[in-house]
């Protein structure tokens, strides 16, 4: 009798030993990641039908009144076409830029560690120390102005920030300046990873450099490419402390470079209105997902295999 | 480790000619230039700024950085950026690696739904969330403390850690866990004693770029943090130009001293966050 059932006592014992292992280890983590990051999204979407000011419970139910409000604010239709320029600039202005860049900077020239090191350093840098370093030279009596006339363009001189017709453009410059670096990094590492034979065989081959790049180059780097399009599509649709630091919660608004983000600041918290604050949460969030499902599904399905909507374990 | 060889393996294609050179060289300074003009413009004078806005320091003065060092609102910002930033990593390496440890290395019903509540995670970035994120804190009693910065950094900094860890992790060799429990070890000290160890350098990336992001952040403090004695960095640049916004020179000494230490620390790490970041992306 005994000599049965032992081995399946110890074995019942490892198994629930196993489990306890498996809570001890994991929920720490799963706890901390439901209270913070998934309870606040389900607590926006619940404050979202409330006009609310954030003091008690929230009462007063006004149903889907806060979303039709945001869908019809023009101010809203500002941000949303704001963020949806800076998307597609991002991409079309530093796709083709960082791509170029890495072809460049792949090749055999000296130094080549140390360009990667320096053109990284915007990308390191806080987007605080960033907005408030570039928004001193971007002054009307600041340093971009103080170098083009130095070097004979003074006609060209502007007052970049609060221009409304420039300022989008000088917004673009600064996140140009800032991330272009990333990028870049991302397509050379993506070059690094293409096997060199593949380059020897087509120059055996008899194929040209520029044929190569095209045929072979640009195909490979596919994936990264399509990754580094997704990160910029993400960051584009939340940006905030960029233009925060730089045009502040009033002046983006006039000057036409405010987010969704600065809305939902602004009409949010700093208006004392939760509840709307809660469902402009809410719709940036559904647009970003939205984005994010299509991107998945028509671009990204051949490189992640489902790693956002399905386990890959 | 593999991440760096590969980065530093012979350049492919061919030598570049002068227009390589002159490309890279004006890549390298518009990308350089504008900080080299915030850490230069500390040591002018404001008269000199506003007569020759960008031009070198002439005369050259230390009084700005003096200044800036001397004060004690800098050093008290400094030292909260550092807790927090020192804080949220730990946890976010503790707790990463020990969730990551599980999804790699047990078998148990949940643990595909785990992984993708992680993964889904990179879906929720902090903007989304921070409204109803700030109430949450405010409920906690956790508003102007750093403790409301710390916990909520480390639970968005865990889907990356789960992303990166997790391969790191299941790619340890089963043999290796075998001969531990041969020998006698529990699965508990096979953790502790050889996948703490041998998954360093994975914990390292993920530590590096904790660390980078935490020092960095705006949008958690400025929502979390109300009085100056609890200021991070970032909000005691945005504060400290607003409020001397006419001196423009200590501005920027005060805006270079804060962005030392990320630099430092980037220079030191550099290959293990270029590394780092392209094996997650390519991970």
């Amino acid at each position: 009798m005994s000599d049965t059932l032992a081995p399946r006592r110890a074995a019942a014992r490892r198994r629930g030993r196993t489990r306890l292992e498996i809570a001890v280890l994991s929920a720490p983590a799963v706890l901390v990641f439901l209270a913070f990051v998934i309870f606040p999204v389900v607590l926006a979407a619940y404050y979202g039908f409330y006009r609310w000011k954030g003091y008690g419970d929230p009462t007063d139910w006004v149903g889907l009144n806060n979303y039709r409000l945001i869908l019809t604010d023009p101010a809203f239709h500002d941000v949303l076409w704001h963020n949806g320029l800076i998307l597609v600039l991002s991409l079309v202005l530093q796709g083709p830029l960082a791509i170029g860049l890495a072809l460049l900077l792949n090749r055999r020239i000296r130094g080549r560690s140390a360009i990667r090191v320096l053109v990284f350093v915007p990308y390191i840098i806080s987007e605080v120390i960033v907005g408030t370093g570039w928004s001193l030279m971007l002054q009307s009596d600041g340093a971009v102005n103080g170098l083009l006339r130095a070097i004979g363009l003074g006609s060209l001189e502007a007052d970049w920030i609060s221009d409304p017709d420039l300022a989008l453009w000088t917004l673009m410059a600064v996140i140009t300046w800032k991330y272009l670096g990333f990028a870049v990094i991302l397509m050379l590492a993506g070059l690094q990873s293409i096997p060199d034979e593949i380059f020897e065989a087509a120059q055996i081959d008899g194929a040209s450099y520029w044929q190569i790049q095209r045929r072979i180059t640009l195909p490979l780097l596919g994936p990264t490419i399509r990754i580094w399009a997704f990160l910029s599509i993400i960051g584009s649709l939340q940006l905030f402390d960029l233009v925060y630091i730089i045009w502040g919660q009033y002046v983006s608004g006039t000057a036409g470079t405010s987010t969704m983000a600065i809305y939902m600041l602004a009409q949010g918290r700093n208006a004392g209105n939760y509840g709307y604050g809660s469902a402009v949460a809410v719709v940036m969030f559904v647009i970003s997902l939205v984005v994010a499902l299509i991107y998945q599904r028509f671009v990204l399905r051949r490189d992640l295999r489902g790693a956002v909507t399905e386990g890959t374990v | 480790m593999s991440a760096t060889t590969t980065l530093s393996r012979k350049p492919k294609g061919r030598d570049g000619g002068p227009v390589t050179y002159f490309v890279a060289l004006l890549f390298v300074g518009v990308c350089v230039a504008p900080v080299l003009y915030i850490v230069l413009g500390g040591f002018r004078t404001n008269a000199h700024i506003t007569t020759d806005p960008a031009a070198l320091p002439d005369p050259w003065v230390t009084v700005n950085y003096l200044g800036v060092l001397k004060s004690s609102v800098f050093w008290g910002e400094f030292a909260n950026s550092l807790i927090v930033a020192l804080a949220s990593t730990a946890g976010i390496v503790a707790l990463g690696l020990m969730v990551s440890f599980v999804i790699a290395r047990y078998d148990f019903r949940f643990k595909g739904a785990m992984y993708s509540l992680f993964a889904a995670g990179l879906m929720f970035p902090m903007v989304i969330a921070i409204t109803p994120l700030y109430l949450v804190i405010k409920d906690l009693g956790l508003v102007d403390n750093l403790l409301g910065v710390i916990v909520p950094q480390i639970a968005f900094g865990l889907p990356t850690t789960v992303i990166i860890l997790v391969p790191f992790l299941r790619a340890i060799p089963n043999e290796i866990e075998e001969a531990a429990a041969l020998d006698g070890m529990s699965r508990l000290g096979f953790f502790f004693r050889m996948v703490v160890p041998l998954s360093l350098p994975g914990v390292v990336t993920v530590g590096i770029l904790a660390f980078v992001g935490s020092w960095n952040n705006y949008l958690l403090p400025l929502y979390v943090l109300n009085s100056q004695a609890n200021f991070t960095l970032p909000l005691g640049v945005q504060v400290f130009s607003s409020q001397y916004s006419t001196d423009t020179a200590k501005v920027l000494a005060f805006t270079s001293l804060a962005m030392l230490p990320a630099l430092v620390f980037f220079s030191v790490f550099e290959k293990r966050i270029v590394g780092g970041l392209t094996g997650a992306v390519k991970g």
